[in-house]
């Protein structure tokens, strides 16, 4: 699958290949990745919108202190994807607005 | 430098309300702001608009109180016209939550005994866990039950605060940013406020928090204040679950959760302890189950501005006219009645209550008045 994203791997990347899920989205990861890292090289640029305006937000800062890349990872909200190495088979969905409270995924 | 008709000292809810209400009243005010070294409890309170509780020892705060909450959407509607911004003001009522039988007995006693002090013209219900469970579907099977107070509220503090001083501005009003005042000196006509020159004003009215401790003296004032320490969590936004605030959990207009409400003496420190933090958490997840896994992203300690009762404290001095002082606890509850009833006093008019004497700080002299 062509991907589109303006962040381009180093051409010496060794590292194994992974399977990983966005939105449904069947995607590759390098393991080591940080999910958002792995999300940005996949050419996702929005991961969630927010509660406040939906306004669209995505990775921005990287080292964990913006909020911007929440998403829901295998069905816990509000995870930085950025503080979070992405593993085989994760799913993840994008945040929509605010988590729900209780068990359970928040959308669903 | 500079002249002006009222110095306001602080430039935060209190200071802000009472300078929007000089301004209303026609006058020309600048307020002088210490700048962000200070305490700064108007960015660190809970954001309630509370009346139930207060006034055990004095019922004529809690008319004071209940008239301000009263007022409040008056407030909001000029301030969100003048500003352009939300208040996020919400009144529906609002819980006091005991977590004992105890606990609601001993609350539902002083309320009774609140209410037989103002002639039976105090509302409030107690509810027992099923009935509360009606109102408030997500608490616990620990909550015994809850007092509801239907004057209670909540707004958004820090835009009470940015839409005070937008209003201000937008007014023509002067704000003197980065301003710690050291020096007040009573003028054979008005006051210089600061280190001379200094500017120059007729009436200062002292609405500086904890400072006020220090500057009251300078001006024939007396301000015995002390601060008390409360700490917040901040957690991250939620899908709506608390259609009510509570003394012990609120959800904002954006959905944030906020725990709070404890108290400690530590002086001046604004810090914050694990031990706070925890025992807050453990409550807030005893009345409300839900919380259980919802992520903690800030937290933050804040000094209330406490006299010796808890009470208000409005007085002009008698010593040098035209200083006046306007300390208080309840910066937001009271942002109300000090905009729109107590600036128009200080501006020259008579008393917005016949009881505002009981605000006077003559009830800490150790005699009577002299």
């Amino acid at each position: 699958m062509p991907i589109d994203s303006p962040f381009r791997r180093l051409p010496d990347a060794q590292a194994r290949t992974l399977a990983f899920t966005f939105a449904g989205r069947e995607l590759e990861a390098r393991e080591g990745d940080s999910l958002a890292a792995a999300i940005l090289a996949a050419g996702i640029a929005t991961t969630r919108h927010t509660p406040v305006s939906g306004a669209p937000r995505g990775p921005y800062c990287m080292i964990g202190l913006c909020f911007e890349c929440l998403v829901e990872i295998d069905g816990e909200p509000n995870r930085q994807a950025c503080m979070v190495e992405v593993r085989d088979g994760m799913r993840v969905k994008a945040m929509q607005g605010a988590r729900g409270l209780g068990k359970g995924p928040a959308d669903e | 430098m500079g002249e002006t008709e009222y110095a306001v000292i602080g430039g935060g809810l209190v200071g802000m309300a009472v300078a929007f209400g000089l301004q209303r009243a026609g006058r020309r005010v600048t307020v002088f702001d210490e700048g962000d070294v200070a305490f700064r409890a108007s960015r660190g309170n809970f954001g309630l608009v509370w009346v139930q509780g207060k006034g055990a020892g004095l019922p004529d705060y809690a008319r004071w109180s209940r008239l301000s909450a009263a007022l409040w959407p008056e407030l909001a509607a000029e301030l969100e016209e003048a500003s352009g911004l939300k208040l996020e003001l919400s009144q529906p009522g609002g819980f006091d939550i005991c977590l004992t039988e105890a606990e609601l007995a001993a609350k539902a006693a002083s309320m009774a005994a609140l209410r037989a002090r103002l002639d039976g013209d105090y509302p409030f219900e107690v509810l027992g866990h099923n009935r509360l469970r009606e109102m408030l579907p997500a608490i616990g099977p620990k909550v015994a039950g809850a007092i509801y107070g239907p004057e209670d509220g909540h707004v958004n503090p820090l835009y009470l605060l940015r839409a005070l001083t937008a209003a201000f501005l937008g007014r023509g009003g002067r704000i003197e940013n980065g301003a710690a005042v050291a020096e007040i000196a009573p003028l054979a006509w008005g006051f210089r406020i600061g280190a001379a020159p200094g500017w120059r004003a007729e009436k200062v009215v002292l609405c500086a928090g904890l400072g006020n401790a220090r500057l009251a003296p300078l001006v024939g004032l007396n301000a015995p204040v002390k601060p008390n320490r409360g700490q917040v969590l901040i957690c991250e936004r939620a899908a709506p679950f608390l259609p009510y605030p509570n003394l012990h959990v609120r959800q904002t207009g954006e959905g944030t959760v906020q725990i709070g409400a404890s108290s400690e003496d530590v002086g001046l420190d604004d810090g914050t302890t694990p031990q706070a933090m925890a025992a807050m958490a453990k409550q807030a997840v005893d009345m409300f189950p839900v919380l259980e896994n919802i992520r903690v992203v800030r937290a933050w300690g804040a000094l209330r501005i406490m006299s010796p009762d808890g009470h208000p404290i409005y007085e002009a001095s008698r010593a040098h006219p035209g200083a006046s002082l306007v300390t208080c606890h309840s910066g937001v509850t009271l942002a109300a009645c000090h905009a729109l009833r107590l600036a128009p006093w200080i501006a020259g008019g008579s008393p917005p209550v016949p009881y505002l004497e009981s605000f006077s700080a003559d009830r800490f002299a150790l005699s009577p008045a002299a």
